[in-house]
């Protein structure tokens, strides 16, 4: 498969609930093998993108597209997604259910049973199986939950904040699954509002505030293109003549130790230079901006 | 996967769920009872011919009217008999008749010779049967509809509540959601209204009703298809009211208007079914033609045009209530903050992708 056929591409998505616009033009790309972060406020517009992806809402303008095809009901079948709002039927089994909602993926009964079976193992779940969903652990029914979004083999994942509300534990358990997916050339999307867990796993990163995309792109790409130029300097007297630096503004100083911001127009050796002049240099390093920092930048 | 494949698996589960619970099954064991009861008790009850002790001599005329005998050696012994309670009358020589407190009329009428007697209408229902049947058969279709009606109701709202609704309707049609729903709804009810008429049906066999049984069979026949259509109809109008609320606890705030559309129906077949212009109307109207038209041909009142006329009618209204509750079900089903209320459920439906 070249690049093309295998990117779920959102393109000019726009979407009102009454008078208030929560879509506007939306726009981005979810590349096959990647795990890609879906960051925003409460409100910012998530929840109602992926409702569009997966055709629970209508868009009013736009389209998605998964390997160049305008998305269906056959094409949304083969799917995988994991609501915001979670809930499976509390008086069937954790077994019943997952191989019930393979069955409307359209899987055969045998199948359905057989990929239940190996899931159930995979996630830690195959001995409550057969246990009413009601009775198993908030976390438990998270797996379960995660077992529902993937008992049909999707060819695309769209998780709305799949990490909330589990223990560590959890979460490592259902990250090595849905790496696993991605490895096999499954496009996952997920939706969190913990910019420390999307920080953590995620391989490209989307941004989406009141509506509109911010930024979109790798991780790293972002971070390096990140406006403000931050660097860390630690030597061995006060480094409060930093100050007097042209081009340099004081984040931090203590002591020996400043993190400063560089003007874009400054290069960062002089400042080096000066430093060593004044005596040893212990560190000089770039700060990468942690992504709640690129978060903040990018939506204000 | 097409809608109709997936009407078929969420009938099946809905179904299969429902075999299970321990309630349903329990109130259906209940009904299969109550049936048989009513259809074996009463003949048994009834005792059947009296029996009477008399001597061998003028034992003839009694045996020939099929009353059972107890040969007793004189009058005196036969007097003990019916005092002792091992007969039901005595007949000593006279010839009188004995009995403790009630006169037994078929030993009477054995020993009498009657006048001829000409029946001008000898299919005329018993008074009697002509107030229970029409009773049963609007109880039945009252009960049916409002159990299974509101078992469809709990369903959405269960499917709204845990929210699994999402990834139902990210898989498959809103329709065939629905329409699996109502087919497992209706499938259930005629699966157990064919149990108790089966029940019924031998219970009636079993105590010797098999005069009722042929005057029945046409109006259960036709009951059958006003049934079904006027099923359809309530469970389209609980599908709605299931799908405007978003918790168990509040569907008593929607589901009055179907209460009452069951229940007035009800009423009125039950207090009115003695009047034959109102019975007409209700015939004919939707909401009472399931239960007073196949009364009203029991009665023998109704002619076959009318029966065609009034299910055509059953139908345009129930084919428009479906619509109707469909599209407020697609409207409301993913509205889970509150209730709903049916004018937004009406819109919002053109928004459903």
């Amino acid at each position: 498969m070249d690049a093309v056929t295998t990117v779920l591409r959102l393109d000019g998505v726009d979407r009102s609930f009454g008078d208030r616009q929560v879509l506007k033009s939306v726009s981005f790309e979810v590349a096959a093998g990647r795990m890609t972060g879906f960051v925003g406020g409460n409100g910012a517009g998530k929840t109602t993108t992926m409702r569009i992806i997966l055709g629970v809402l209508a868009a009013d303008a736009g389209r998605v597209t998964w390997g160049g095809r305008p998305l269906d009901r056959q094409i949304r079948g083969r799917f995988g997604y994991m609501p915001e709002e979670r809930g499976l039927y509390p008086k069937m089994s954790v077994r019943e259910q997952v191989v019930y909602l393979g069955r409307l993926h359209g899987m055969t009964a045998e199948g359905a049973r057989r990929a239940t079976d190996t899931l159930l193992e995979r996630i830690g779940l195959d001995e409550r199986g057969d246990d009413l969903l009601e009775t198993l652990s908030l976390g438990n029914q998270q797996r379960a939950q995660i077992a529902a979004a993937l008992v049909h083999d999707p060819e695309v994942l769209v998780l709305d904040e799949p990490f909330s509300g589990l223990d560590p534990m959890a979460v490592d358990t259902i990250l090595t699954v849905l790496r696993e997916r991605a490895a096999a050339g499954v496009p996952v999307l997920f939706s969190s509002h913990q910019l420390d867990v999307v920080e953590r796993l995620c391989d490209d990163l989307v941004i989406i505030a009141d509506g509109t995309i911010r930024a979109a792109g790798s991780r790293e790409l972002l971070r390096s293109s990140a406006t403000t130029r931050r660097f860390e300097l630690v030597v061995d007297t006060d480094a409060g003549w930093l100050r007097d630096q042209a081009g340099v503004s004081l984040v931090d100083l203590d002591g020996p130790r400043a993190v400063f911001d560089l003007a874009a127009d400054t290069d960062e050796q002089p400042v080096l230079h000066a430093a060593l002049a004044r005596g040893p240099v212990r560190a000089f390093r770039p700060v990468t901006p942690s992504l709640a920092e690129i978060f903040r930048e990018v939506t204000k | 996967m097409n809608t109709f494949e997936a009407t078929r698996l969420v009938a099946a589960r809905e179904i299969r769920v429902k075999l299970r619970d321990r309630t349903f099954l329990i109130s259906t064991l209940f009904f299969l009872l109550i049936a048989a009861a009513a259809t074996i008790l009463p003949p048994l009850l009834a005792g059947g011919p009296s029996t009477v002790a008399v001597t061998e001599a003028a034992a003839g005329p009694l045996r020939e009217a099929g009353l059972e005998v107890r040969v007793v050696a004189d009058d005196a012994a036969a007097e003990q008999a019916v005092r002792d309670g091992d007969a039901d009358a005595a007949v000593v020589a006279g010839p009188a008749v004995l009995a403790m407190n009630d006169a037994p009329t078929d030993v009477v009428s054995a020993l009498s010779s009657a006048p001829p007697v000409r029946l001008l209408n000898p299919d005329a229902v018993d008074p009697v049967v002509a107030f229970l049947v029409p009773f049963a058969f609007a109880f039945i279709f009252f009960i049916t509809s409002q159990t299974f009606g509101m078992q469809i109701a709990q369903s959405i709202i269960e499917e709204k509540q845990t929210r699994i609704v999402e990834i139902l309707v990210a898989a498959v049609p809103v329709r065939a959601l629905l329409a699996g729903k109502m087919l497992a709804g209706t499938l259930l009810a005629l699966g157990q209204i064919g149990l108790i008429a089966a029940v019924a049906l031998a219970g009636m066999a079993f105590g010797d009703s098999n005069q009722l049984l042929s005057l029945l069979g046409p109006a259960i026949g036709w009951f059958v298809p006003f049934f079904l259509l006027g099923f359809v109809l309530i469970a389209s109008m609980w599908a709605a009211a299931g799908a405007l609320v978003n918790r168990l606890e509040d569907i008593s705030g929607v589901s009055m208007p179907v209460q009452l559309a069951v229940m007035l129906p009800f009423f009125a077949v039950i207090f009115l079914n003695d009047n034959a212009g109102a019975m007409q109307v209700l015939s004919y109207l939707p909401f009472s033609s399931p239960t007073a038209m196949p009364l009203r041909l029991f009665n023998g009142d109704a002619a076959v045009w009318e029966l065609f006329a009034s299910l055509a009618l059953l139908l345009v209204a129930a084919a428009g209530f479906v619509l109707a509750g469909s599209r407020v079900y697609e409207g409301s089903l993913l509205r889970t903050n509150g209730r709903t209320s049916i004018r937004t459920a009406w819109r919002e439906r053109e928004t459903l992708g």
